[in-house]
């Protein structure tokens, strides 16, 4: 049984979490901050109403669906640093079709998401054709994809069809038929306005990919290739097509998780001035959830968390990128703990020979 | 007419490309020595608020972009603890390393300047000093050509030292036979633990410096939003270059003729800036994908190496 507790990832993922707070706390100290007070702030920032919860929860939702990308990817032995390109496609197609397409309500907004996810999905489809036919390196093809898919959404922002006539630098916004916003009763009796049916989506999602990676034949495949390819070959796998299927369907994640993002929550799409970072914080997710998909879920609704519960902090004038050093510190110790974990288990051995 | 534009767009180029060929460069030290630093854009933004905070306080554009490497170099330094001495993933440190530098640019920043997220403005005197600064009239060739920063100059001769460095000394054989075979460096007495380090604290403080000098050359202050993504473009340039650093140079040059180009037409309104701004992406994905085709990795690359006991 102890045994058991020191192999799980989740100790170390708790331990990981406690200690990057502890760094945060540190840091606090030395520009003269009470951490004490900051972390109160903080975490009555995120559950000291359900108001602040729910908006906890809402933040996550699309976080979820950017780490479950990540995390998929990861386990067919590809790093998808394109979350980001995929999930700005995502919204795109979403607000394009939810501002040009009237639609019967409930139909609008499912061919809203399905139109993100194909434009997710194509995204990523892309660069694992250049790479199966081409031999580009994913990497670089990953990162050109997000720059283009971050103009080509401040291009279409600016075509006037789409452009608000309201004065803002932003799109139209998407017609009420294909919002997913939960009936006005939710959010009264939660107390948040933005509260929509994203979340459901994004757990499902997640159950989806954990039964399709455990319980099914592709499953097997995918971690096949991704554990070894030419080993996958010789087993009758058709490396290649697993390889395309496995990348468009981790950018068709990321682009869900932009089209609920969009019809829950923003509505429109601005003009970007900079990355949002949606698909890179979907990596820290990803490595916090140790890439399960299951995982995911509890990693994105606390990243969410974090995110709201963050923005309070300028209330009391502590900065609120204090929580993003605790993220960073999270994962270099997600990184290193292999090496606890070897210690550990040494340090726990040597007593039961002592016994 | 055609002359003072052509002045123009290298003046553009001189101003956009240092940054990306000083990270580009750094990125290639780790890269061949079997380190991935997906790092840098957190590296750089590092950076350019030390560059801009030490330029400030101390009125020395020399001193900021100096200790605007080690800044940098520090990353660097962490970045190889967590890999090299702990064998951690490095796609993964990398990531924390790009949430860690910005993070602590800013909370810096705001700690330094009174909760603001922008450094002040550096007077000309802070910044990195020009030269030949009043011998060419305003707006000539001369002017926007060679009355500029030397930096800029210097980060093209750097690409010579550093494919000398590579390629024609002893340490460049050592670092890139660590990025290929590490085992059979050891055997042969190399300690491929003190070169990774090297290399990787010498990309961070490399991309330290090209964040500094988009602080104290292009911007004249500190934003969180000054590097967006340039780390990214170095790496990009690098793969591009197939991790050499010649290779490096015409990478970063693509992107730096079209940020150019861009200037060059920002004024009018001929093509829409944003088509403008995919030009290099679609560019260098074509240019991939008719002319150079899949490049050699370096075979240990990403792989934490544990030396046998």
């Amino acid at each position: 049984m102890k045994k058991k507790i020191l192999d799980s990832n989740v100790l170390y993922i708790l331990i990981s979490i406690v200690l990057g707070f502890v760094f945060g706390a540190l840091l606090l100290t030395i520009i003269g901050v009470n951490p004490a007070a900051a972390y109160g702030k903080l975490f009555n920032g995120i559950f000291g109403k359900p108001k602040f919860m729910t908006y906890s929860v809402v933040y996550g939702a699309p976080l979820i669906l950017t780490g479950l990308s990540v995390a998929f990817s990861f386990r067919t032995g590809v790093f998808n640093i394109g979350a980001e390109g995929q999930y700005v496609v995502g919204t795109l197609a979403a607000a394009t079709v939810g501002i040009l397409c009237p639609l019967p309500p409930v139909i609008h907004a499912i061919v809203c998401i399905l139109a993100a996810a194909c434009a997710g999905a194509f995204w990523g489809w892309i660069v694992g054709l250049l790479k199966v036919k081409k031999g580009i390196n994913e990497v670089l093809s990953y990162i050109m994809l997000n720059w283009i898919a971050f103009y080509l959404s401040n291009y279409v922002v600016n075509i006037k069809s789409i452009h608000t006539d309201q004065g803002a630098e932003a799109t139209k916004n998407i017609l009420s038929s294909a919002s997913i916003k939960m009936p006005k009763a939710i959010a009264k009796l939660t107390g948040c306005g933005d509260v929509h049916w994203g979340i459901l989506l994004a757990v499902f999602a997640a159950i989806a990919i954990w039964f399709i990676m455990t319980k099914t034949t592709f499953g097997y495949q995918l971690r096949a290739v991704g554990f070894s390819r030419t080993a996958a070959e010789y087993a009758g796998i058709s490396s290649n097509k697993v390889f395309l299927m496995s990348m468009s369907i981790s950018g068709l994640l990321a682009g869900i998780g932009g089209a609920i993002q969009l019809l829950g929550m923003s509505e429109r799409i601005p003009q970007f001035a900079a990355q949002e970072g949606y698909g890179f914080q979907g990596i820290t997710v990803a490595l916090i959830g140790s890439t399960n998909p299951i995982g995911c879920i509890f990693s994105g609704l606390f990243y969410g968390a974090m995110k709201y519960g963050g923005n309070k902090l300028t209330v009391i004038k502590v900065p609120t990128e204090v929580v993003n050093i605790i993220m960073g510190t999270i994962i270099i110790f997600i990184a290193i703990a292999p090496v606890f974990k070897m210690l550990l288990q040494k340090a726990s051995a040597k007593k039961e020979v002592k016994e | 007419m055609l002359i003072t534009n052509l002045g123009l767009l290298i003046n553009a180029m001189l101003i956009s490309t240092p940054p990306l060929l000083l990270a580009g460069l750094g990125s290639c030290f780790s890269e061949r020595s079997g380190v991935v630093n997906i790092g840098i854009e957190g590296m750089m933004t590092l950076g350019a608020f030390v560059g801009a905070a030490v330029a400030y306080f101390t009125g020395n554009g020399w001193l900021g972009f100096f200790c605007g490497g080690l800044a940098g170099a520090l990353l660097g330094l962490i970045h190889a603890l967590v890999c090299v001495s702990m064998h951690a993933d490095q796609t993964i440190a990398g990531t924390a390393i790009n949430f860690i530098g910005p993070g602590f640019a800013i909370f810096l920043c705001k700690a330094v300047f009174e909760n603001s997220s922008d450094s002040p403005a550096l007077d000309t005197a802070a910044k990195l000093p020009k030269m030949f600064v009043g011998v060419f009239p305003a707006g000539s060739f001369g002017y926007n050509v060679i009355s500029t920063y030397p930096v800029a100059y210097l980060s093209f001769v750097l690409v010579l030292l550093c494919w000398f460095v590579f390629f024609k000394t002893r340490f460049g054989m050592r670092l890139r036979a660590a990025g290929e075979h590490p085992e059979a460096c050891e055997t042969l007495g190399i300690n491929v633990y003190v070169v990774r380090y090297i290399c990787v604290i010498l990309s961070g403080f490399l991309s330290g410096l090209g964040g500094a000098f988009v602080t104290l050359a292009t911007v004249s202050q500190f934003r969180p939003a000054v590097i967006v993504g340039q780390g990214f473009i170095a790496i990009a340039a690098v793969i591009f270059g197939k991790f050499t650093p010649q290779g490096t140079l015409v990478g970063c040059l693509i992107f730096g003729f079209c940020n150019g180009i861009k200037s060059l037409l920002g004024g009018s309104n001929i093509v829409s800036p944003n088509i403008l701004s995919m030009i290099p992406y679609v560019v260098t994905l074509l240019t991939l994908i008719f002319f150079v085709g899949a490049g050699h990795v370096p075979a240990a690359n990403g792989k934490p190496f544990v030396r046998n006991k």
